[in-house]
């Protein structure tokens, strides 16, 4: 369903016109509100006036994660205080959270586009969604909330845990459409099952999973394990929350909602632009963000692009799912190593959980470098005879060989040694942690 | 004799046999063999059970990963020579490969029990029907 075709289908030409005259305004607001902005912008020697065509764009500086820190907690705001009306946090692994505020104004902007992102991956207002991203300071709950709520849906705003009740709600409400992180859908998958519960049986029929990276192998499982067709979205807390892109049911890409955010991709090292096709680290400028509008921030996630016009009608630029961060990668014994790699490896052995645990050891990096990978042994992989567990220890790691490029240590673990999140799943730990 | 045998992985780490014993216990559940066949990471525990159904199902209640498979229970003369040949040299002789093999508590007088995978379940069945009876 298009929310909007208007400006879903909008010829590109007719795009940049839009996003460029909200590019010039954006930049003018920022450079006369936010002096942390008029100083970057005055090192780059660039003034609004500079900015006339989309190519200008790599005229101006970078904003980056550290900047939000430095500036904590209001020294981006672009309006007065009195205007926020709302704040939500990034859950800030270390040191100081990073603040999202929002105005009446990005309120109902926010909604909307969470509505149009909706109703993009399938929802309908005749739909029953089950909303079990945290409500709170995570921008996943009530964004959800409100968007689910202004497209007409009925939402039963369950918020994250409580994993048993969930399962009882999902059956006798009869939700048809989950919210929540991809690793919280495989618990609940779990959970039901050691209720008794098949999920593929209860009216459930989407799921509108993000905010942690995932694979198209997880993305099988989970549609295997709950009956249920499962669509990417994303976002980030620095740019708005849930509703930068999300995939229709096509899934081929995320659309990103390019009236509201300027995409460009670059290469992390060189900072160049990197061409369509090819991998590269996702910069985000807000063009319509009033409380705290961001120029050109660095998202750190690794994406590629796609200009085509997709078979759904709309002409918005796609976005391939998020491979890598280019904060995350792991450097090991000289070779940059994804995760999201790692578990692409383990769920291509069949039967092999998708539950597992990198170890590095950072500390002794010089000495040992040494990567160890944890992997749940399911029923399916299990035997009775010590020759096949070795057989499927040694083919984890040889197919690890493989595809990273180094040799990685396999340990095979008992089920529910990896600690479940319901948040976002942490899939690398330092051995200092255990 | 086909019998049912149940086999647990577990990491190799103190507590974990423990953990086995205390779920069988708590079902009232009796060990009639048991062998664990171990590396210096993980272990697999094979049991033959009083009534591995009931065993099964309260190891994978607790989370344990857990499996139940066919093998075979041979009855063996407690005498110098017996497993030879009764068991092994029979089973070399048809051309049947062991995979595993333990031994089972029996208390019949001058008897010996022993239970043993092969690679092929059918045939060294007939081949120890033959031999042992």
């Amino acid at each position: 369903m298009m929310r909007s075709p208007e400006l879903e289908k909008m010829p590109r030409a007719e795009l940049e016109k839009l996003q460029i005259e909200r590019l010039q305004e954006k930049v003018k607001d920022v450079y006369e509100k936010v002096p942390f902005y008029r100083r970057a912008f005055k090192e780059k020697e660039v003034t609004p006036d500079d900015i006339q065509t989309p190519a200008d764009l790599k005229k101006l500086p970078f904003t980056i994660k550290l900047d939000f820190r430095d500036n904590y907690p209001y020294g981006l705001l672009a309006v007065p205080p009195e205007e926020i009306v709302r704040i939500h946090s990034s859950s800030g692994t270390t040191g100081k959270p990073i603040i999202a505020p929002y105005t009446q104004g990005d309120v109902d902007t926010w909604a909307e586009i969470m509505a149009r992102t909706l109703a993009t991956s399938g929802v309908t207002r005749e739909d029953v969604l089950q909303n079990a991203y945290g409500y709170g300071l995570f921008t996943g709950g009530l964004g959800f909330h409100y968007g689910a709520e202004l497209l007409g849906a009925s939402v039963v705003p369950t918020s994250g845990g409580n994993t048993k009740r969930q399962i009882l709600l999902i059956q006798d409400l009869g939700a048809t459409v989950i919210t929540c992180t991809p690793s919280y859908a495989l618990i609940l998958a779990e959970t039901a099952l050691d209720m008794g519960v098949d999920l593929r049986e209860t009216r459930l029929r989407l799921g509108v999973l993000g905010a942690e990276p995932w694979s198209e192998q997880m993305r099988q499982d989970i549609e295997e394990r709950l009956g249920i067709i499962a669509i990417n979205i994303y976002g980030l807390t620095e740019i708005i929350g849930p509703g930068v892109s999300v995939e229709c049911p096509h899934k081929c890409g995320m659309h990103i909602a390019e009236d509201h955010f300027l995409v460009e991709l670059i290469d992390p090292q060189t900072e160049e632009p990197v061409p369509y096709g090819q991998e590269g680290e996702l910069v985000i400028t807000t063009l319509t963000k009033e409380a705290q509008p961001v120029i050109r921030f660095r998202t750190r996630d690794i994406v590629s692009l796609n200009p085509e016009p997709c078979e759904c009608g709309r002409t918005m630029t796609r976005m391939s799912r998020v491979t890598g961060r280019s904060d995350d990668m792991l450097i090991v014994r000289g070779v940059n190593v994804f995760p999201s790699q790692i578990e692409s490896v383990l769920l291509e052995v069949e039967g092999v959980e998708p539950h597992y645990l990198i170890v590095v050891d950072r500390k002794h990096a010089f000495k040992s470098d040494e990567l160890e990978v944890w992997v749940e042994v399911s029923e399916d992989v299990f035997s009775d005879e010590m020759q096949k567990m070795e057989a499927l220890e040694k083919k984890l790691r040889s197919e690890m060989d493989s595809v990273l490029g180094i040799s990685a240590r396999i340990k095979l673990v008992e089920p529910k040694t990896i600690a479940r999140t319901e948040g976002k799943a942490k899939r690398v730990v330092d051995r200092s942690e255990l | 004799m086909k019998v049912e045998q149940v086999s647990v992985f577990v990491e190799n780490q103190p507590g974990r046999l423990e953990a086995i014993l205390e779920v069988l216990e708590s079902k009232q559940i009796s060990i009639q063999a048991l062998s664990i066949s171990e590396t210096a990471e993980f272990g697999i525990v094979r049991m033959i059970l009083a009534d591995p159904d009931a065993g099964h199902e309260a190891l994978r209640q607790a989370s344990f990963t857990t499996r139940k498979d066919w093998i075979l229970a041979a009855e063996i003369p407690d005498v110098p020579g017996g497993l030879l040949n009764s068991v092994a040299k029979p089973l070399a002789d048809a051309g049947v490969n062991l995979k595993y093999f333990y031994a089972y508590l029996e208390h019949a007088v001058n008897k010996a029990m022993v239970v043993l995978k092969t690679d092929d379940l059918e045939k060294a069945e007939q081949v120890l029907k033959a031999k042992t009876g």
